[in-house]
């Protein structure tokens, strides 16, 4: 390889590594207000009523490990006082969430319906309440309290309790798996 | 962007300050520069001729060095003693009967807290600060999220938010009148339209904007503002924003109780007329992009009847 392929693969190599960290960082403004219909929730069954196929649901979030929507939905979980119930993550009147001991599953749709639909024995609907990115946001947080998340999308630093330690501490170890229970 | 401001024109005791200060030093540097740039011409005129080298013209050289050495020191100790004095007279908190109004920053909007004697007296005012004329407004800023910097160049200098960190300042204004306010402290996408403005009014008017201020929301009157009444108190707008009267008591967002009182929307970004609310609520991530407010996608009806409504908010 001459001295100047080297250097254009470098600069290859070094223009993905950027690629992919807007990626990361992405903020898609312009689209949100597509994904801004009000939440609706996923089904909970593949059975619809009346004829045709059931409406896709929304299995995947579309928000999956991106920095700022981890760090929003962090500023959502105390503004729209998930804290309240849930502390920091550790539990109160609601479960822990930093744990991996999850009722109704760890997956992000599981986290959604949670959310959106709510839970029996106080968990609220949180429908038509907030923008679906919103609820996708939130997802993407609840998902990194428990590490599933990859740690250099995590949100820069927390005051709080957490499962895993600093972010600046320890590098990323790899997706951690959670059970259920 | 509402009212106008300019630090080279004061109108608060404070800015007539540091519009003195700036004038001196202005003034001084200016003599010194013209000064130093006639040597200079001078110096280049008078080429070395190579018979001044003498005891005596030595001596008078040294004593020419040596007094423009004695002068700068003076002036420049001139210069100190008039920075630390205009500094001292800006900085000291009011001791007697002063206004007093919270500041809060917050990514990208003001909040302006009237404290009363009863919980009830609570008025929260977003982007629009109104202060009576010739009395002292002590500030008491409070950053919500990242470092803001809350400016009235009219009134008085900056004055940096940071988070965990409350402050007090003041200031005052000597004439009526719209005076321009911004953030002067990057603070991330939308700190260009981080705007407010501080409303000087003679003292009676202020008591009256303060009563109606007081007061809770208007009941919705006709059927169009009651269905937006509905529609917003069962959709995403009562997630962050407060109307004072009724159950909506968020506050994340700005306090709506009086929302169509204001003069702009969005921190000084528009001006509060039915068209640009409606273009408002129905994107603002195309005005604003990023700011935290989430388009609303409702049915064009819907969206009339929450206009209707905000508009009606008085």
């Amino acid at each position: 390889m001459t001295a100047n392929g080297a250097g254009a693969y470098v600069v290859v190599v070094c223009a993905a590594l950027l690629a992919a960290g807007c990626r990361r960082e992405a903020r898609p403004f312009e689209q949100l207000a597509v994904a801004a219909r009000a939440s609706e929730g996923a089904n909970q069954s593949d059975l619809a009523a009346g004829a045709g196929p059931a409406p896709a649901a929304a299995t995947a979030n579309p928000l999956q490990d991106n920095a700022w929507a981890q760090s929003e939905g962090k500023r959502l979980f105390s503004a729209f006082n998930c804290t309240g119930c849930h502390a920091n993550g550790g539990g109160a009147i609601g479960p822990a969430l930093i744990d991996d001991d999850w009722i109704y599953g760890f997956a992000p749709d599981a986290i959604y319906t949670s959310i959106v639909q709510g839970r029996p024995n106080g968990m609220p609907a949180f429908r038509q309440r907030l923008a679906d990115f919103q609820a996708w946001q939130l997802v993407s947080y609840v998902q990194s309290m428990s590490g599933q998340t990859p740690i250099d999308g995590s949100p820069g630093r927390s005051d709080h309790m957490q499962a895993r330690p600093p972010e600046i501490v320890q590098p990323y170890q790899g997706r951690r798996r959670t059970g259920h229970r | 962007m509402p009212g106008s401001g300019s630090v080279l024109a004061p109108a608060g005791p404070q800015a007539a300050d540091i519009a003195a200060v700036t004038w001196v030093f202005f003034a001084v540097c200016g003599a010194v520069y013209v000064l130093v740039l006639g040597a200079v011409a001078v110096a280049l005129a008078r080429r070395r001729s190579g018979h001044d080298e003498t005891p005596a013209a030595e001596a008078r050289l040294t004593r020419v060095v040596t007094g423009a050495s004695v002068v700068t020191a003076v002036v420049l100790a001139v210069l100190t003693w008039v920075s630390f004095r205009g500094e001292r007279r800006v900085q000291a908190l009011p001791q007697d009967d002063a206004l007093e109004v919270t500041v809060l920053g917050r990514q990208w909007w003001w909040e302006f807290q009237y404290p009363g004697s009863r919980p009830t007296d609570f008025v929260s005012s977003p982007n629009e600060l109104h202060i009576p004329v010739g009395r002292k407004v002590l500030l008491t800023t409070i950053s919500r999220d990242v470092i803001h910097s809350f400016w009235v160049p009219s009134l008085h200098g900056k004055r940096d938010l940071v988070p965990g960190m409350p402050s007090k300042t003041w200031f005052q204004a000597d004439h009526a009148g719209v005076y321009r306010g911004l953030c002067a402290e990057f603070c991330g996408h939308q700190h260009a339209h981080m705007a407010f403005a501080v409303v000087a009014e003679p003292p009676a008017q202020f008591e009256a904007w303060l009563r109606g201020q007081r007061q809770p929301a208007a009941a919705p009157s006709d059927a169009d503002a009651s269905r937006g009444h509905d529609v917003f108190m069962r959709g995403t707008c009562v997630m962050c924003h407060a109307v004072r009267g009724t159950d909506a008591g968020s506050r994340i967002g700005p306090d709506l109780t009086h929302v169509a009182s204001r003069r702009t929307l969005a921190s000084g970004t528009l001006p509060t007329t039915r068209e640009q609310l409606t273009r408002w609520i129905a994107d603002p991530q195309a005005i604003k992009p990023g700011v935290r407010m989430p388009p609303q996608p409702l049915g064009d009806a819907d969206l009339a009847a929450v206009v209707a409504y905000l508009e009606s908010l008085r």
